[in-house]
């Protein structure tokens, strides 16, 4: 790491009005295909360190790949339904570079000719439609994890030794490349985030990933450079590698943005580099600098065929995509029956996906936004984390509303049920048996409780007996209080009306 | 009694069927002879005496049984040490992989343990296969049986050494631009380069991958179709490997009949450059071919003399990346960087691979790394490909008008231990001949058409055929190989010098 002292930060609405962002965005994509992109290893997340290789992904002399077939369909319905061209032809190539991680010391992957190139995406941003360039998605193997012991942070500096899982590596991985995005101004940050939140939701959709950010199965590359003005040269950019995070993405390209203008503004110049983002800190680090002199001596991969998709299997494919996201978007608005500013709040909150899947599993769609934009996003932003990476399921939340709806929980009890939930207390019938929350609809239990709350509250009582229905609120409240929020409330208010009206 | 080391392959599995003999006892001779001459001729880097007594006798039940009868059950073989054997090193003439045990077998072993061939051990070779003498070895050399002072060709100088030496009937050999081809020529043996994609690559230590093909290593070329028939075939684990059914070759080989045979002598290879006494050799085999009732004209390959050249860009690329994988960290050679107290991945890499490769491997590297980098590749390695190209369509030409080309397999016999190993373009040199076929994908065969008149010394004769026409090289080379015994009054081998025998 460089330890230079940089000039201090400027503030971003500050650099904003005196500087264009322009971004590109680089997405790995994990593949959820059931082995590797190059031999017949499983590719199950979480397995223990090194149970999932063989001589292929272990780079053993002598080994040989040979392309999963599932991962090259899994890519052309990804450039599909990102509206890019398929490769009529295209080969693999090899990456070379030295890295302990890397078993054969090149990465097998695609150079100048992707499987899909040319396309574009349409992203809502604050309810207005932003198009996206791509430039390409083409398919790779991913690298080995890297365990660095013994340092502070758990990066290489100042680590003591480090230990290599290899179940990772040649797990397919599709790289979505934008072209550069310009005009994003100060809705950089946003865009930025925006894209990624819609490319989670696009494959999510077709199925060919688990994009899970938290386990690194989706990871972001953010590019970003600083030009005078919209009609100015690019200016040089940096490369925040590995964001993990929607919001880390967001907060990135402000810092980025805050950092560059300042070295800008004090006649430095910005350096051409990888660098790390630290999600404690919010601020990024340099890595290793990206010179010219950096050089992948890419050429066509020897030990593979060239792939060449028949047309009749591309139409195929593109046939069977799901729905466009913005074709989607007002289907499920229509049925859910939301307003423009509801589904507004939806999208923003990156909920579509799971309220479908939400309702899907039996809920309303109102019980499904309910749960996700308020509870369960109060939740995940006290956690600093996403809805999605939240530990529990749009089945299980249906889940928690079918309590609601077949009176076995309240609202308040339900919240309980979801807190139990997340913090892994099973399914939803099991927090409630475990924790003892069922509504006590019970009339022994309920009449006994009414008849005490009517003697404890006479005055009450006589208003209700004139016909004030309204105060039987305070009788209910009493009940609530005495079964510790667990009646029926409605049940209450039936027994009091028979008592008293 | 005879002795059962001189027998040919096919001769073996004869007297195996009789039941004259048993494979336990071939195997006991061939380990026999081994341990007599390998002293002087240093074929072997690994003999596994137990092993291949083990699976001999798995062979013999297997006989008995009467099941799984494949017409080489119970002939041993070596196998060249850059295919990989599960529980047998595999070091590929390299430092760097001493003392590598592989989990794994490559296809071809895994085809050769199925059909029930007993595996003798592992033999020389020079590093990664970089070089024609196997002087290259980081083992030491191997001898040629014709004369100890001389090389027994390369990079699959033991292969070829231990077939010609009587140690074993059959070998495995590698071919990336003459490997298998031009040591069989120097000791007197056939060697059979098939079709690109023929032959499984899993499992054998790439040195340049879209041209590495093994190959079979015999005495005679019905041996070396009876092996092509065993290792060859469709293999899912190798992208390239050609999914069709393949003929029989050693039914083309027992046809022999070259009645109507266009063949081409290629005007390019055998001109300037070639010693007197294999350009002799050669024309009188043309000769034979010509009695036989084969038609011979001259064919003109004009780009043939720009496969040097690329050759030397696109091996050394493929190797530099191939190579890469050497680093220390999980398997082989692993060494510390002098005078560093807590040295990093890349500085132990760095002295590994500065200590553990030797310097041919490492000028191939260099060659290669700078042939690929950024700004060079066009000129250098995308060139390359072009002629590449330019090379297969003479070849395309070529065939048009003849069924087979011929040529001398090596522009010189044995040349003495150390005469080039300091100068890398002569030894380069050495492969002028056998190299366009490895550009071009199309088998290649050498078989032994004499003696040179001027040292006594063997020449090769090689024909060439279109990609997938493997079968022709047999049909050719035997009926060729029946004149030339004939002629001589028995196999060529018969006149090489007996090998003093030790212990």
């Amino acid at each position: 790491m460089t330890a230079t002292a940089s000039p201090a930060l400027v503030a971003f609405d500050d650099a904003i009005a005196r500087f264009d962002p322009v971004l590109g965005l680089e997405v790995h994509v994990e593949l959820n295909t059931a082995s590797k992109m190059f031999c017949g290893c499983a590719a199950v997340f979480g397995a223990e360190p090194n149970t999932q290789t063989c001589p292929v992904c272990l780079g053993l002399p002598g080994a040989l790949p040979v392309v999963n077939e599932t991962a090259v369909e899994s890519a052309i319905r990804i450039g599909l339904a990102l509206n890019c061209e398929i490769a009529t032809w295209c080969r693999f190539a090899r990456k070379n570079y030295f890295y302990p991680d890397m078993p054969k010391n090149f990465q097998t992957s695609q150079y100048d000719e992707p499987i899909a190139f040319n396309g574009y995406t349409e992203i809502d941003v604050d309810g207005e439609v932003f198009r996206v360039e791509i430039e390409r998605a083409h398919m790779e193997e991913d690298t080995g994890k890297s365990l660095h012991v013994g340092g502070a942070t758990g990066r290489i500096h100042g680590a003591s030794h480090s230990l290599v899982d290899y179940n990772r590596a040649g797990i397919p991985l599709i790289e979505v490349v934008t072209k550069p995005i310009e005009g994003a101004g100060k809705l950089a940050p946003v865009v930025a985030r925006a894209y990624v939140a819609h490319l989670r939701v696009l494959l999510s959709g077709l199925g060919v990933s688990d994009v899970r950010m938290d386990q690194g199965s989706l990871r972001c590359d953010v590019n970003l450079s600083l030009r005078a003005s919209a009609d100015a040269p690019y200016g040089t950019r940096s490369e925040t590698k590995n964001l993990n995070s929607l919001r880390s993405v967001e907060r990135a390209v402000r810092y980025e943005v805050s950092r560059q203008a300042a070295l800008l503004d004090s006649g430095e110049r910005v350096v051409q580099e990888t660098r790390h983002w630290h999600e404690d800190t919010g601020i990024t680090t340099a890595g290793r600098e990206k010179s010219d002199a950096e050089d992948y001596r890419y050429f066509p991969e020897p030990d593979l065929v060239p792939i060449a998709p028949d047309r009749a299997w591309v139409a195929q494919l593109q046939a069977t995509l799901p729905e466009p996201l913005a074709e989607r978007r007002t289907r499920l608005q229509t049925v859910w029956e939301f307003s423009d500013l509801e589904m507004r709040d939806v999208l923003g909150a990156g909920a579509m996906l799971l309220i479908e899947q939400t309702v899907a599993a039996g809920a309303s769609p109102t019980a499904a936004k309910k749960w996700w934009l308020s509870e369960l996003a109060r939740r995940a932003n006290d956690a600093g984390t996403t809805l999605e990476e939240l530990s529990i399921t749009p089945a299980q939340v249906a889940g928690v509303q079918a309590l609601v709806d077949t009176g076995r929980v309240n609202d308040k009890l339900a919240r309980e049920v979801l807190e139990g939930v997340l913090a892994g207390e099973g399914e939803p019938a099991d927090v409630v048996s475990a924790r003892g929350l069922e509504v006590v609809s019970d009339d022994g239990a309920l009449t006994a409780a009414v008849d005490r709350a009517i003697a404890h509250n006479p005055e009450v009582a006589a208003k209700i007996r004139d016909g004030k229905a309204a105060a039987a609120g305070a009788l209910i409240g009493a009940v609530m209080k005495e079964l510790r929020g667990q009646a029926d409330a409605a049940r209450v208010r039936e027994l009091i009306v028979e008592k008293l009206g | 009694m005879t002795d059962l080391a001189r027998l040919s392959a096919a001769d073996l599995a004869a007297a195996l069927t009789a039941g004259e003999t048993s494979s336990v006892e071939v195997t006991q001779a061939q380990l026999d002879r081994i341990h007599a001459v390998d002293g002087a001729v240093h074929a072997f880097l690994h003999v596994d005496d137990e092993g291949a007594l083990a699976q001999a006798k798995a062979a013999d039940e297997r006989r008995t049984a009467g099941t799984d009868v494949s017409e080489l059950l119970g002939v041993p073989i070596a196998v060249k040490d850059i295919a990989t054997t599960k529980g047998l090193p595999t070091t590929a003439g390299s430092k760097i992989l001493e003392g590598w045990i592989p989990p794994y077998d490559a296809t071809l072993v895994a085809r050769l343990r199925a059909a029930g061939l007993p595996i003798l051990g592992k033999t020389n070779m020079d590093e990664f296969a970089m070089g024609s003498s196997t002087e290259h070895s980081a083992y030491g050399p191997s001898h040629n049986p014709w004369d100890l002072d001389r090389i027994p060709g390369g990079s699959g100088g033991g292969s070829s050494a231990a077939v010609a030496a009587f140690e074993t009937p059959l070998a495995i050999g590698t071919d990336t631009g003459g490997s298998i081809r031009q040591p069989g020529a120097v000791t007197g043996t056939v060697g059979v380069k098939p079709t690109y994609g023929g032959v499984s690559r899993y499992g054998l230590v790439a040195l340049a991958s879209s041209l590495d093909q093994a190959g079979p290593v015999t005495r005679t070329v019905l041996d070396a179709a009876l092996l092509h028939d065993v290792i060859g075939g469709h293999d899912p684990l190798d992208s390239t490997s050609i999914d069709r059914q393949w003929p029989s070759m050693a039914a083309a080989a027992r046809a022999a009949d070259i009645t109507g045979l266009r063949v081409g002598v290629v005007k390019e290879l055998g001109g300037e450059g070639y010693q007197a006494g294999v350009r002799r050799r050669f024309d009188e085999s043309v000769q034979l071919l010509v009695e036989a009732g084969a038609e011979v004209v001259e064919v003109s390959c004009p780009h043939f003399e720009l496969a040097f050249a690329a050759y030397y860009l696109i091996l050394p690329s493929e190797a530099s990346s191939n190579l890469a994988k050497f680093d220390a960290m999980r398997y082989g050679l692993r060494v510390a960087p002098a005078g560093v107290a807590a040295p990093s991945a890349e500085q132990v890499m760095a002295a590994t691979r500065q200590a553990g490769f030797g310097d041919e491997v490492k000028r191939r590297i260099i060659l290669g790394t700078f042939a690929l980098s950024s700004g060079y590749y066009d000129a250098y390695y995308g060139s390359a490909q072009k002629v590449r190209t330019l090379i297969q369509r003479d070849f395309s030409a070529a065939f048009e008008k003849v069924d087979v080309l011929v040529s001398p397999t090596a522009p010189t016999t044995a040349f003495r231990l150390g005469e080039k190993v300091d100068d890398p373009i002569a030894m380069y040199l050495n492969d002028i001949a056998t190299i366009p076929a490895n550009l071009a994908g199309v088998p290649g065969m050498s078989l032994p058409s004499g003696l040179a008149d001027e040292n006594e010394l063997p020449t090769g004769f090689q024909i060439l055929a279109p990609a997938l026409e493997d079968h022709r090289l047999y049909t050719v080379g035997s009926a060729l190989e029946a004149m030339l015994v004939e002629r001589w009054g028995g196999p060529l081998l018969d006149r090489a010098p007996a090998l003093e025998v030790s212990g």
